[in-house]
């Protein structure tokens, strides 16, 4: 797979590192009253879609950014990579 | 018909004309006691454990494609208990002795070979974490035993010794690990089940359930509802998609796992052989195939194929310990969708929704699991309380934080 870095260009995908579902941006309020319900969701479970999927990928062996990219589960085909800064501030996240 | 030496000969001198089907080809009744979701090894076992033991026999099996189409074809066919975690080690003991029973069980040659798997030692800290899990083996019943580089150089004097990076300093063997022929697997269970009135339903894709004040009244099919008293569903790598259907999110990611064989060879490897410092596994198929793998590809995905780098990492192990590996062509490569869970290890309970019940999460060490899990599904299915071997299974152990982690990875689904 070649992931189109917002920056950098076309990159193999073998330069990354996988995290996973891009929802881990949504962090939940640590203050909030279903605290304990909200991080047991966040941590352990997934959407886990057949098709269009938003994930994490860190660039360990290029920038060292995070890219939110969005990647079809059933054909591998790549349809949109952004910075995942940019993503998680249009979110409201300060970072 | 039963399956003997003596029918073999029988056929053979009437000219193979007696064969009858090994299981029928039925329309799906309207309602069933109870209803098993995938026809893949752990579907077709809970089936027939179902049938046999706990004496359900009002029951079908539904299969989107062809039975032994999923996972349980595509597997590289290796069977141990070799685990350490106590909520994992018991249960898959039980699964190795079921193995040793199994084609008696169920009158099929499933070729169980017992030839043996050995994991490879390569420094001093390794060692020390395999005495330990041999340990844990051997006190819960299970064989282990340690081999030091001597051994090794006897018994596999063509790993590479010489690998400076890399040096083997012995080995964690399981002698009575090995390996089984994956199809006969399904085939075997599915033939028992029907015999005893299990009716195998496939090209049926289940596409709904019928949910009516938290209770599952049946299943939503290409064949029409089907009413079931209680619905179990073990689809493995589809799991995440097919509990979405009932409005559930479960503790797993799909991931695509690699297979690859070799043109056939002579016999060269006496059992399974694993690389302690990298992922590579190997052993040789009855065919001579050298059939081989290792890591997950590492991404979701439900394309049952891999890509590239993987390929040449699994190479690559195969070459550090094992050169002569590079002389051999590869024959054929494959993929298939992993179910990984959120600690490495299943889960054979009940969901929050009356009648409907779950048995996922097997990573890419299902195939072993295969006789244990359809047991422990079985006796959920019927009985409403788990097995004894399979308590910990739970889908609360995230919540209560009894996480059964052999790998101590953590929530990553794709580094167990
Ligand atoms: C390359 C590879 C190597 C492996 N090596 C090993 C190994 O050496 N040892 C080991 O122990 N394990 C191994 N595994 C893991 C093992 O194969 C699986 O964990 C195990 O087979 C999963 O259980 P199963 O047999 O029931 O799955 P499957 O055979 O996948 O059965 C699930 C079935 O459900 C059906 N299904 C899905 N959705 C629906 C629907 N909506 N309606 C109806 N039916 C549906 C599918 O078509 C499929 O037939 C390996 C897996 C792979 C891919």
């Amino acid at each position: 797979m070649i992931i189109n870095h917002p920056l950098l260009g076309p990159r193999d995908s073998a330069e990354f590192v996988y995290l996973g579902d891009a929802s881990l941006i949504d962090r939940p309020d640590p203050n909030a009253e279903d605290r304990d319900v909200a991080f047991h969701d966040y941590a352990y479970l997934r959407d886990n879609p057949a098709g269009e999927h938003r994930e994490l990928w860190f660039h360990e062996g290029g920038d060292r950014s995070w890219l939110v990219v969005t990647r079809n589960t059933v054909t591998h085909e790549i349809s949109n990579v952004a910075l995942a800064r940019d993503v998680a501030r249009a979110r409201g996240r300060s970072k | 018909m039963r399956y003997s030496g003596f029918n073999v000969i029988k056929q053979a001198l009437t000219g193979h004309k007696g064969w009858t089907p090994a299981w029928r080809d039925p329309e799906p009744k309207r309602h069933y006691d109870i209803v098993i979701i995938g026809g893949g090894g752990h579907g077709l076992a809970t089936a027939h454990y179902l049938s046999k033991v706990y004496g359900q026999a009002n029951v079908a099996v539904i299969e989107k494609g062809w039975i032994g189409g999923g996972n349980v074809g595509r597997n590289t066919t290796i069977i141990r208990s070799n685990y350490l975690l106590d909520g994992n080690e018991p249960f898959y003991e039980f699964s190795l002795k079921l193995w040793e029973g199994l084609e008696q069980d169920v009158n099929y040659n499933a070729m169980v070979s017992q030839r043996g798997i050995m994991n490879l030692i390569h420094s001093d800290a390794q060692r020390d974490a395999f005495i330990r899990r041999g340990n844990a083996m051997i006190l819960n019943g299970a064989d282990a035993e340690l081999l030091s580089e001597q051994q090794i150089r006897e018994e596999y004097p063509f790993l590479n010794f010489n690998d400076a990076r890399f040096p083997i300093k012995g080995g964690l063997a399981q002698r009575r690990g090995g390996t089984v022929r994956h199809d006969a697997v399904a085939w075997g269970y599915a033939r028992a089940a029907d015999s005893r009135g299990v009716d195998i339903i496939q090209n049926c894709e289940v596409t709904g359930f019928r949910i009516e004040n938290g209770r599952c009244l049946g299943i939503e099919t290409s064949k029409g509802f089907i009413g079931a008293g209680k619905v179990g569903c073990a689809v493995a790598g589809n799991s995440g998609r097919l509990m979405a259907k009932a409005g559930m999110r479960l503790p797993i990611e799909s991931h695509v796992l690699q297979a690859f064989v070799s043109e056939g060879l002579k016999p060269v490897l006496p059992g399974v052989i694993t690389f302690g410092a990298g992922h590579f596994y190997v052993s040789q198929s009855d065919k001579g195939g050298l059939v081989f793998g290792g890591d997950l590809d590492g991404y979701n995905s439900y394309a049952q194929r891999g890509n590239l780098p993987v390929v040449e990492d699994v190479c690559e192990g195969g070459m550090a310990i094992m050169p002569m590996i590079g002389r051999a062509r590869l024959l054929r490569m494959w993929g298939g969708i992993m179910d990984m869970s959120m600690d490495g290890s299943p889960i054979i309970d009940r969901t929050h929704i009356d009648g409907l019940y779950f048995n996922g999460g097997w990573c890419y060490g299902g195939f072993k699991a295969t006789p244990a899990s359809g047991y422990a599904f079985a006796h959920l299915l019927a009985n409403d309380e788990p097995h004894e071997t399979a308590t910990a299974y739970r889908f609360d152990r995230f919540r209560t934080g009894h996480m059964i982690d052999e790998k101590g990875m953590g929530n990553q689904p794709n580094l167990h």
